[in-house]
């Protein structure tokens, strides 16, 4: 399983990252282009303010006891407006842009749990759930926070340039020509630098995947590192992967922290060209030089914006580095899709029969070999075989998890290639190895395979499952919220909530994986009889190492090695005094 | 703020120094435009080339020592960000690591691992930005202050009294952000909650078709999440704005009063047109602020989750040898009279922790007592939720009892360096885990076991046949979770984890409930012959798991209702005569 691809190893694509990151823009085209225009109107704003300033300050300059109040003001009271609107204005850019790169973070968000939903479940074997989770939260976050502020920031940039320019070729076409040296360089220079600084982002990217992947699963295994005093060694490894993503960081950030200030430069060099450029216009008297000192003006317009863009432009490098890892995960095989007309399954007898199916999770790797066997409506088929046989294989084909590399697996004479995965899931009630309750109350735990389901239903279903007292007792009884990993109820009270869910399903096919090991045999004995009677009618599929279930069972599949070595009854297979009647015996010894 | 003051204290000189060199690098940049218009209004006049050159010269130098002022500064802002949060990461997550049960459940697993990235990197862009923006901003704002201040004492206290208002206003709304930013780090608990949920479940989830539903489910998380990040964010945006409105109010004020100024004959009408040009330097310094306040609200929420998770008391602190118990029992290991509950009984500060991985804050123990002599061997069954894992739990001290004393060795538990404590131990937890490392790293465990150990561990854990079936052998790497290996395969690596540095006491609990009865009776064959001088504690659902122990003690709800060989308690504990029949009733 674990040579197949992991996202780890994803090729890097960033302009494609781009390009999607353009595309989830494309939802607010309407807005941004309010954005647009509002960033216009309110640079006319801020540029007209000033005018209306210097003309009042004009009144003002008529000296002692000559200025003329009416007009002071009239240009008073409209600056005032101006600024007011201006203000407004900008209130607006930022509520429109905050709302518009929160949504974007939302839906990358959901669109990668959503990915997730339609992944095959190997993906999660190979995966660490750290990293993923990295992907939504810390990626998806840089994305969104650089929109929310940078995006403004360019968008208010590019129209003050452009106003900044024309007034600069306005005043001198000559002098505009030194903008023909900054601005190129500037922009050969931050493409040189976002080649040389992007695998560097890249780099932090995935060292701080790798390392929240690392926090996840010691974290996840703490009890088991204190227990062994194993503490102080994960510590040292934790600080190797730690200064791993702390170097990334530095050298990523500190090679982009140099394009600010050396935009900032080439800027300069620009003013002072333009300084000594107009001193030698002036001396040959091709320019006034009030004409200069608006030049510089309108210069340091100019070039202001530039300077800010650049200051930010590594945080778009970390959000475009942070999008490919993003879009990394989006592009993920997936699941394949239902094939095409595939039908549902409906009114499930529950016939199940394998044919001739061989399969291996790696492709080079066989583990079931020309396996055949027959299930027939309401029979039950144990599993059983020495542990790390495969016996969750089957179960993996059967719930197709995986499909067969050949052979076929079929419910009612239909091949389960041909249903939707949807029907051919829901025929089946299953109850797994590795127990799972998520936080939530109870009842919803329980409720969880029915929608709609009533109390009654829950409660019966806990009744059945033996779980009722226990749950009765808790403060709030079902509406007692349990906490994510269960950890406030034991392994086995979530085995019996897991039990309680199963029953309420109402599948003609059940699947037990070792369902019953953690709970105690009094209990037991009370389930079985209610699992019998769950079972009744019912096709079930049991992996069991408990005598009475092997015992009742219409067919006893013997798996060894990964493959299936000998089926029977329990009475046969003894007979036959082959692998299962050794394995039995040895409970005795 | 005074928990990041903490880590970054000891860089306090770097960071002097480099806030020394953005400010002098901010007004190196300051002095270029006075160069400049020194040129223009004084040099250029004099239409002499020489001085022209000379001055343009001189604004081509500052420009290389702004760079290079800047550049530095930048780079030791970056370092020095990197440098604390690195040492924040790592005393994060050694906290997190050492955490009791009780702790950790109170602030839920989920949270600690945002709090160890989200809230991390939130931190780490406010040190860095506090040092560059956090200088650049100020100068502004002061500079612009004190040289209107020179230039018309009168026309700039209208800006003294819009000042405090402005700075006043600024901050109260980067407090009211504070608490909403910390509503947003909950939502993003919550999110990455859900994520683990599923990627752990995702068997269940895709058995029971409940995608969509589980998409709906991260959908509202998500969406709540959202709503609350866009109410702070807005919040936040304010700001900018609103002291840009009143600055240009103070800046109509001044123009209309300015002009009353001038018509008394005060001032003069060119040092209003420079007050325009300083309020736009003190207007840029103002908003720089702004975002330093913004970083600042979002980093004071984060740094207050941090500081909670790495400054929780140590729970169950070593007590002195001479504040222990001491016992006069017999015995290697003594439970005398131990009644304990979850809910807080223990006295030990755990009132709101539910328990730690498989104990329900209902269960308790009542007056649990039994000894067990070194080397000699206790097998505990009883119902689920008896209590059997709690003994565990106060063994191996995760918790203290509420009444009576554990002793090891004639000694409290309590008074054991925890670690030692611990090394006398190998235990397989019910759900242990297996990490994502090579099966050697896994079985070693950081200890100081050799290549002929671990492979005889292996043998003795049944482990061999499969391990040795890899090409690689013990280098074969676990996949997360130990995902490529099954419920049996696991459980033997575990055990093989367990018994790897030879314990003195060697724990099983529940952990032989994979495996099928060959192999688990091969296993005891294993441990009773390889394992004699070690003492060994077996729960277990099976009576054969644990019939041939030396002693063995039925649980129910807590306490004791049978203590005894299995001979003994056939003849005398109806329970454990009921699960005995149901479990070897139906073979002949």
């Amino acid at each position: 399983m674990a040579n197949r691809d992991s996202i780890m190893t994803k090729p890097k694509d960033s302009k494609g990252a781009f390009m999607r990151l353009l595309s989830y823009l494309g939802a607010f085209k309407a807005l941004i282009l309010l954005v647009a225009v509002l960033c216009l109107i309110s640079n006319v704003l801020s540029l007209w303010g000033p005018t209306l300033a210097g003309s009042a300050i004009n009144e003002a300059a008529a000296g002692i006891n000559k200025v003329n109040f009416e007009k002071v003001a009239y240009y008073a009271v409209r600056m005032l407006a101006v600024y007011v609107s201006s203000s407004l204005i900008t209130i607006l850019i930022h509520m429109i842009m905050v709302n518009v790169s929160k949504r974007v973070g939302r839906k990358m968000r959901q669109d990668v749990f959503d990915k997730l939903m339609r992944l095959p479940v190997g993906f999660f074997d190979r995966n660490q759930a750290g990293d993923i989770i990295s992907r939504v939260s810390y990626d998806v976050d840089v994305i969104s926070t650089c929109m929310a502020t940078d995006v403004v920031a360019i968008l208010t940039s590019v129209v003050t340039v452009a106003g900044a320019l024309i007034m600069m070729v306005r005043i001198s076409p000559v002098l505009s020509l030194v903008t023909l040296v900054t601005v190129p360089a500037s922009i050969v220079f931050t493409a040189h630098m976002r080649k040389k600084t992007q695998p560097r982002f890249v780099k932090r990217s995935r060292s701080y995947g790798a390392m929240n992947g690392f926090v996840e699963e010691q974290l996840s295994g703490q009890k088991t590192i204190q227990a062994y005093a194993y503490e102080d060694q994960i510590d040292e490894k934790y600080e190797d992967i730690n200064h791993q993503a702390a170097e990334a960081y530095y050298d990523a950030d500190s090679l982009a922290a140099t394009i600010g200030p050396t935009i900032g430069f080439i800027n300069n060099i620009g003013l002072s060209l333009i300084t000594l450029l107009g001193s030698v216009l002036y001396m040959n008297g091709a320019i006034g030089l009030g004409n200069i000192s608006s030049f510089v003006l309108y210069s340091r317009k100019f070039s202001g914006p530039i300077n800010e863009v650049a200051n930010i432009i590594n945080e778009l490098f970390s959000a475009l580095a942070a999008a490919e890892r993003v879009f990394g995960l989006l592009d993920q095989p997936e699941e394949l899709k239902d094939a095409e007309g595939a039908r549902t399954l409906t009114d499930v007898e529950g016939n199940v029969a394998l044919n001739k199916v061989s399969f291996g999770y790696d492709p080079d790797r066989t583990i079931i070999h020309d396996l055949s066997m027959r299930a027939d409506a309401g029979k039950l088929t144990a599993i059983v075989g020495p542990t790390g046989a495969g016996k969750t294989t089957i179960i993996n084909l059967l719930m197709r998890f995986y499909d067969v590399d050949s052979g076929s697996v079929a419910v009612d004479g239909q091949d389960v290639r041909e249903l939707t995965r949807r029907s051919l899931r829901s025929a089946y009630a299953m109850v797994l190895q590795d127990t799972w309750v998520f936080r939530g109350t109870i009842f919803d735990n329980i409720a969880y395979g029915k929608e709609n389901a009533t109390m009654d239903e829950v409660v019966a279903a806990a009744k059945a499952a033996h779980i009722h007292p226990f749950i009765m007792r808790l403060p709030e009884g079902y509406q007692t919220v349990i906490s994510e990993d269960g950890g406030n109820i034991s392994k086995g009270q979530k085995q019996l909530l897991t039990i309680a869910r199963a029953m309420l399903y109402t599948s003609n096919m059940l699947i037990l994986d070792e369902a019953t090991s953690n709970v105690d045999t009094s209990t037991e004995r009370e389930i079985q009889r209610a699992m019998r009677k769950l079972m009744t009618g019912r096709t079930c599929f049991v992996i069991a190492h408990r005598l009475s279930t092997i015992r009742n069972a219409d067919n006893i599949l013997v798996v060894n090695q990964g493959d299936v070595v000998e089926q029977g009854t329990h009475d046969e297979l003894m007979q036959a005094r082959g692998f299962y009647y050794r394995l039995y015996r040895a409970q005795f010894e | 703020m005074k928990f990041l003051w903490k880590y970054l204290k000891k860089y306090q000189w770097m960071i002097l120094l480099g806030m020394g060199l953005k400010l002098a690098g901010t007004l190196t940049e300051l002095l270029i435009p006075y160069v400049m218009e020194h040129l223009l209004d004084h040099v250029v006049p004099q239409k002499e080339t020489v001085p022209v050159l000379l001055w343009g010269g001189a604004m081509i130098l500052l420009a290389c020592v702004v760079r290079f002022l800047n550049v530095t500064a930048n780079r030791k802002a970056v370092w020095i960000a990197k440098e604390s949060i690195f040492t924040i990461r790592r005393d994060l997550f050694h906290s997190a690591l050492n955490l009791s049960g009780g702790q950790t459940d109170e602030i839920g697993l989920p949270s600690l691992i945002s709090r160890m990235t989200s809230d991390t990197y939130n931190v780490q862009n406010f040190i860095r930005a506090a040092q560059t923006l956090g200088i650049r901003a100020p100068i502004m704002l002061i500079g612009g202050v004190v040289i209107t201040l020179t230039m018309d004492t009168g026309l700039a206290l209208i800006l003294c009294i819009m000042a405090p208002i402005m700075i006043g206003l600024v901050v109260f709304i980067s407090f009211k952000g504070i608490p909403l930013y910390d509503m947003v780090q909950r939502g993003m608990d919550d999110i990455v909650r859900i994520m683990r949920e599923n990627i752990s479940g995702i068997r269940v989830v895709k058995a029971l078709s409940k995608e969509p539903f589980e998409m709906r489910r991260f959908g509202g998380a998500n969406d709540t999440t959202s709503r609350r990040d866009i109410k702070a964010s807005i919040i936040m945006a304010l700001p900018g704005p609103v002291v840009t409105l009143f600055l240009n109010i103070g800046l109509t004020l001044i123009v209309f009063i300015g002009a009353k100024r001038v018509n008394a004959g005060v001032t003069q009408p060119g040092v209003i047109l420079a007050f325009l040009t300083y309020f736009n330097m003190i207007l840029m310094g103002v908003m720089g602020l702004n975002r330093v306040f913004l970083m600042l609200s979002k980093a004071n929420a984060s740094a207050a989750r941090i500081a909670e998770a790495t400054e929780q008391q140590e729970d169950l602190a070593v007590l002195p040898a001479e504040e222990g118990a001491t016992t006069e029992r017999e015995g290697y290991i003594v439970f005398d009279h131990v009644t304990f509950s979850y809910a807080g009984d223990g006295g030990n500060g755990q009132q709101n922790a539910a328990a730690f991985a498989g104990s329900s804050r209902q269960q308790c123990l009542k007056d649990v007592d039994f000894t067990i002599r070194k080397g000699g061997s206790l097998g505990i069954i009883g119902a689920t939720g008896s209590g059997k894992t709690t003994i565990i739990n106060l063994l191996m001290r995760f918790y203290d009892p509420g009444e009576g004393h554990v002793f090891i060795d004639g000694q409290d538990v309590r008074t054991m360096d925890r670690d030692a404590l611990r090394r006398r131990f190998g235990t397989v937890f019910q759900n242990d885990t297996i990490f994502a490392s090579s099966i050697r790293e896994n079985v070693v465990f950081g200890r100081n076991v050799d290549e002929e150990r671990l492979q005889e561990a292996l043998g003795d854990a049944m482990a061999a046949d499969f391990v040795n079936r890899y090409e690689d052998g013990a280098d074969h790497m676990a996949a997360i979770h130990g995902g490529n290996f099954s419920g049996g395969q696991k459980q033997r690596l575990l055990i093989a984890r367990a018994v790897a540095a030879k314990p003195e006491i060697l724990i099983l609990d529940d952990s032989s409930s994979a495996l099928d009865y060959r192999t688990d009776a091969e296993l005891r064959k294993a441990i009773s012959s390889r394992y004699a001088g070690t003492t060994l504690i077996v729960i277990a659902q099976r009576v054969s798991s644990i019939m041939n122990l030396d002693e063995i003690i039925v649980l129910d709800e807590g306490e004791m209702i049978g203590k005894g060989t299995h001979e003994e308690l056939m003849r005398e504990c109806p329970v454990y005569r009921e699960i005995q029949q149901t479990q070897m009733g139906e073979v002949e």
